[in-house]
């Protein structure tokens, strides 16, 4: 055999192997595009993703979505909402009950729990907290035979090697005591933890600013330590509102009467923090090396956070010192038909390990999710007609290829709404009197929410009637709640009033075919948004043709966030979209949106329309300290009542949620109020396993067909060269 | 050498003076102190108080250039473009406004991106050179014609479609890889293979054309038509004769760029869930993280100007006529 004939025979017999490799029915791994180890198959993980890095996981500064979904499993505030029941309902978590207020007058003496709110001075809540409580395994607690901490007197020398927190090979815990709740209250206090509660809190917690004040002059006035403010202990300084009254109790002073109080305790902003976290991470050195509460917390929860890394992937493993908690084993009616009930009193969690991916883009996502790789996600616009459709009653329902999937579509109406407001202040369109009243009620007539819930979302969104959201207490559904300045009531269904009302309307208000019919010109009106670039242009494009049906001229000045921030704050905007999500399930958090006193322009508060009505205020005044019943629900009607006549704001809709989740996932109910949701999810990591492994499996063919296309290309202009090489010359 | 080197470094210092002058302008034309504060101190419940001490915290309290009420030379010192500029020349980025340190994320993050971009820039110029020579070989023959159309076409087609098209078919349909996502070591590798081939692909178009160019040029050059007279395969001509003396221009643009391979690339990272610097500039900007956007555009720069001298240094390798002084 020839040199040349051996060599092609051993190219022969490698593309050979080669492709018996390829071709091979049964690959090494049946799922190539698996992203995760495939060790973890089978195993208990819940795989999920998250798209906007969170900013803060210190549940002092913490206050949006993407940074809930973890600080909420790790964190626990004395109370939570009710997994299951509706309307939210709040029940103790550490704390051993909800406490039930004691009423002061300024004297300092009780008062029943049915004194009027004027003459309650102050009102007195005793939180006591279960005992056997422990944190999750840190560090900071670490401490050596003798009893001493490892880690709360790191030298530099210590420190030099230390990037992470694995690098303390130590941890210890310690039992939850009432003085960690107090210490994170005076964390909130503190100027320099830049908690966004701060301006709520010092109105009502008595002491609240005192100590403020105290404590950043003692910060300013002590002696730097490597260049730095000290640490001061925040326990060994009172706070005139809050002390702990023993191991297991405190009290905490309100100002007035607050209801809503307890629901703030609710939220990871009253989470206790252990005074030995907060000295680990303020040590000298250790922010230098990013190691801070906001990176690494340290609570009581179901999960602890043990990768941290937002660029990539947040992992949160079961907390092996996790307290006895168990499914609740009441819900709604429907819920044991929905299967909600069958793991009634068992214990919490469910799942090992949670891991959220970062995905920044919408497709992979999706592609992701429909392999299997996640186990939940929302409906993108894109691919909402390829999941869900609408039967004739309106009813959402999977697509016949998702229902084939096993998979399950939960809805529900979120607690938020997106309105369309008009700047009181402005001399166009604000003001009190008829004729402003009537332009801004036929502007909200032909702005046709309806459509654009149906272009734009999907037929994802309410029309909103007023301030309050369903679900909240006050909200009226049906024709009994519609604004009757821009709805009619036909066969029991609300409807939109036609465009002649809108138009009669617009004259009455002195602009009879959008036209001043002072000076004749035609009425402009401005439109100001932070929505710009291609997305937002067919958006911006419908807003422009809802003013048209007036013959209305809607200029849209579109800006950055900044800009378009500035002109609010500065009361220069005219027309302008916004929203609000719920802190609390209270109506009182909606209604203050358009409370005088809480007005953008002069207040610097959450009231971007600036509406200012005297009786509404004092209405409000009066419906925010009562508790729920027919006397604060009649007032509610009032006030809304008003705003609709008012129209201040053009009221958009309440946004639908539609979250599907794969078919080996259970447990899964919209709760929009508790966000420490994922200790009640449960998996079966061998169905989705086997349901991965059915839908990933590789296609290799291709792959041979796109060689050969190659070869096809390469192989006559090999055959040319040769040609080429082999002729004689001339 | 070593003359003009220094030299060189002495003429970056008045560039980067002006990039960084340039980047605070333009970065606090857009947002100001207060929208930075605003921002990071989140979008609901911010009082004045809490901007007044955020922004004293982070050295944002300063006017922008000049302090007119601070005395002497303290009036130039005592404003947020001096404290924030100067420490960037000994390569000190400081924190990110949300307080980590931007030197040890950048040197964590260089390396994902490094795990696309060197690839993706050796491959791909292997595969640029490889197929301008054959379209070469090929010359004003329908090879070379189809090839040249084939090219332009491919350089017209936005990148966004390749990386969007490259997961359809081999992460959706074929299944082969995962979508997205990354992993350290050599798991790394099934992430980081279809954006590389993403990244090559995207790039054939431009590169073959650039290139064909410089070859065509060489090999209508007179010691071409002599080595061919000397009876050289065509194959030997190109590679070791039109390969080597196409060499000065293709460094030109080959070059500058590799120090710039740290920074990645916007685009392939954000899709691919890539967790390396091009992503943390996107984040930045996003996140109007001044601390940040500063020291990536300085670092960017530097990067330029160093792939500049490279460039010229290797200029004397490729081509002993050229002196450096």
């Amino acid at each position: 055999m020839s040199v040349a004939v051996a060599r092609t025979v051993r190219i022969a017999a490698l593309l050979g192997l080669f492709a018996f490799l390829l071709a091979r029915p049964a690959p090494l791994r049946a799922q190539l595009n698996d992203p995760y180890p495939a060790a973890d198959a089978n195993k208990n993980i819940l795989y999920t993703a998250f798209m906007e890095r969170p900013k803060r996981l210190d549940p002092a500064q913490a206050y949006s979505a993407d940074e809930y979904a973890f600080i909420s499993q790790i964190y626990e505030p004395p109370f939570e909402y009710h997994y299951l029941l509706r309307p939210y309902t709040l029940v103790p978590l550490t704390a051993r009950a909800l406490p039930k207020p004691v009423y002061l007058d300024r004297q300092g003496r009780q008062l029943p729990a049915t004194a009027p709110s004027d003459r309650i001075a102050y009102s007195v809540y005793t939180i006591r907290i279960r005992r056997g409580i422990m944190y999750q395994p840190h560090p900071c607690f670490a401490r050596d035979a003798s009893g001493r901490y490892l880690y709360q007197s790191l030298t530099r020398a210590q420190l030099k090697s230390v990037r992470t927190l694995a690098a303390f090979t130590h941890t210890g815990t310690r039992e939850l005591v009432a003085a960690d709740y107090v210490y994170e209250i005076k964390r909130l206090a503190s100027p320099w933890v830049h908690s966004p509660l701060f301006s709520v809190l010092s109105h009502y917690i008595v002491g609240f600013k005192r100590f403020a004040r105290t404590v950043a002059h003692l910060r300013s006035t002590s002696p730097p330590v490597d260049g730095k403010p000290p640490y001061i202990d925040l326990a060994r300084i009172p706070m005139a509102g809050v002390k702990v009254l023993g191991r297991y109790t405190y009290r905490i002073t309100v100002r007035g009467k607050y209801p809503q109080f307890l629901y703030w305790m609710a939220m990871p902003f009253f989470a206790p923090m252990p005074p030995e976290a907060d000295h680990f991470f303020s040590q000298p050195g250790m922010a230098r090396r990013d190691m801070t509460l906001n990176w690494y917390p340290v609570g009581t929860g179901p999960y602890m956070l043990t990768v941290n890394d937002p660029n990539r992937e947040m992992v949160l493993q079961r907390n092996p010192n996790y307290h006895p908690d168990f499914y609740p084993r009441r819900g709604e009616p429907s819920d044991a038909r929905r299967g909600l009930l069958k793991d009634a009193g068992k214990r919490l969690p469910f799942i090992r390990q949670v891991v959220f991916s970062l995905e920044r883009e919408g497709i992979p996502y999706w592609d992701k999710f429909l392999q299997g790789y996640y186990d939940q996600s929302a409906i993108s616009a894109e691919s909402f007609n390829q999941v869900v459709n609408f039967t004739p009653g309106g009813q959402a329902q999977l697509t016949p290829s998702m229902r084939a999937k096993g998979m399950h579509l939960v809805t529900g109406v979120a607690p938020s709404i997106s309105y369309y407001g008009f700047n009181m202040l402005d001399p166009v369109v604000g003001g009190y009197s008829q004729r402003s009243r009537r332009l801004r009620r036929s502007i909200s007539i032909v702005i046709n929410t309806e459509q654009f819930i149906s272009i734009f979302r999907n037929g994802r969104g309410l029309p909103a009637q007023g301030p309050v959201p369903p679900g909240i207490f006050g909200y009226k559904p049906g024709c009994s709640g519609r604004d009757p300045y821009v709805y009619d009531c036909v066969d029991g269904h609300i409807q939109r009033k036609p465009i002649a009302v809108a138009r009669r309307l617009l004259a009455e208000a002195g602009y009879p075919d959008g036209r001043d019919q002072r000076t004749g010109k035609p009425l402009l009106l401005y439109y100001d948004t932070a929505e710009t670039g291609p997305e937002a242009k067919a958006r911006l494009d419908w807003m422009r043709k809802q003013f048209r049906k007036l013959d209305i001229q809607l200029v849209v000045r579109a800006t950055d966030y900044n800009r378009f921030q500035d002109k609010m704050r500065r009361g220069e905007e005219q027309i302008f979209a916004w929203g609000w999500n719920a802190d609390y399930p209270d109506p009182e958090n909606f209604l203050f949106l358009l409370y005088g006193p809480n007005s953008q322009v002069g207040g610097n508060g959450e009231n971007s329309a600036n509406y200012n009505n005297p009786r509404f205020n004092r209405l409000f005044q009066r419906m925010r300290n009562m508790e729920n019943g027919p006397a604060r629900e009649a007032i509610i009607r009032r006030m809304v009542s008003m705003v609709q006549r008012d129209a201040p704001w053009a009221w958009g809709f309440n946004p639908m949620e539609f979250r599907l989740n794969q078919a080996w996932i259970y447990n899964v109910k919209p709760n929009y109020m508790a966000t420490n949701n994922l200790k009640y999810l449960r998996i079966d990591p061998v169905l989705r396993e086997r349901d991965r492994d059915a839908w990933n499996r590789p296609v290799i063919w291709p792959l041979w067909v796109i060689l050969g296309l190659l070869a096809m290309l390469v192989l006559p202009a090999v055959l040319v060269y040769w040609q080429k090489e082999r002729r004689s010359p001339l | 050498m070593i003359a003009y080197i220094f030299r060189r470094i002495l003429y970056a210092i008045p560039i980067l003076i002006g990039v960084n002058l340039l980047t605070f302008a333009l970065f606090f034309f857009v947002n100001s102190p207060d929208d930075m504060a605003r921002f990071h101190l989140g979008l609901k419940r911010v009082t004045p108080q809490a901007i007044a001490v955020w922004k004293a915290e982070h050295g944002y309290d300063r006017p922008l250039f000049y302090n007119a009420v601070a005395p002497g030379v303290e009036k130039l010192t005592q404003t947020i473009f001096y404290q924030r500029s100067v420490k960037l020349f000994v390569f000190d980025f400081g924190r990110s406004d949300d307080g980590r340190d931007i030197g040890y994320d950048i040197s964590q993050r260089m390396w994902p991106s490094l795990a696309i971009a060197l690839p993706t820039f050796v491959v791909g110029l292997a595969v640029y050179i490889s197929i301008s020579l054959m379209m070469v070989f090929f010359r004003a023959t329908y090879l070379d014609t189809g090839g040249v159309v084939l090219a332009v076409v491919m350089m017209s087609v936005s990148m966004l479609f390749y990386v969007i098209g490259g997961q359809y078919l081999f992460s959706k349909v074929l299944r082969l890889v995962p979508i997205s996502g990354y992993d350290t070591g050599l798991s790394a590798i099934k992430f980081v293979i279809l954006p590389i081939a993403v990244g090559v692909i995207s790039g054939i178009g431009s590169g073959v054309r650039l290139y064909r160019t410089f070859f065509l040029e060489e090999s209508s050059k007179e010691y071409v038509r002599t080595a061919r007279a000397k009876g050289l395969s065509e194959i030997r001509v190109l590679f070791s004769h039109v390969l080597k003396n196409a060499m000065i221009p293709i460094l030109t643009g080959v070059v500058v760029v590799i120090p710039s391979l740290f920074i990645g690339s916007l685009i392939l990272e954000s899709f691919f869930g890539i967790p390396g610097l091009g992503s943390y500039t996107i984040d930045a900007i996003r996140s109007q993280d001044f601390g940040i956007v500063h020291a990536m555009v300085f670092l960017g720069s530097v990067l330029y100007i160093v792939g500049l001298i490279l460039t010229d240094i290797s200029y004397t390798l490729v081509d002993p006529r050229v002196r450096l002084g």
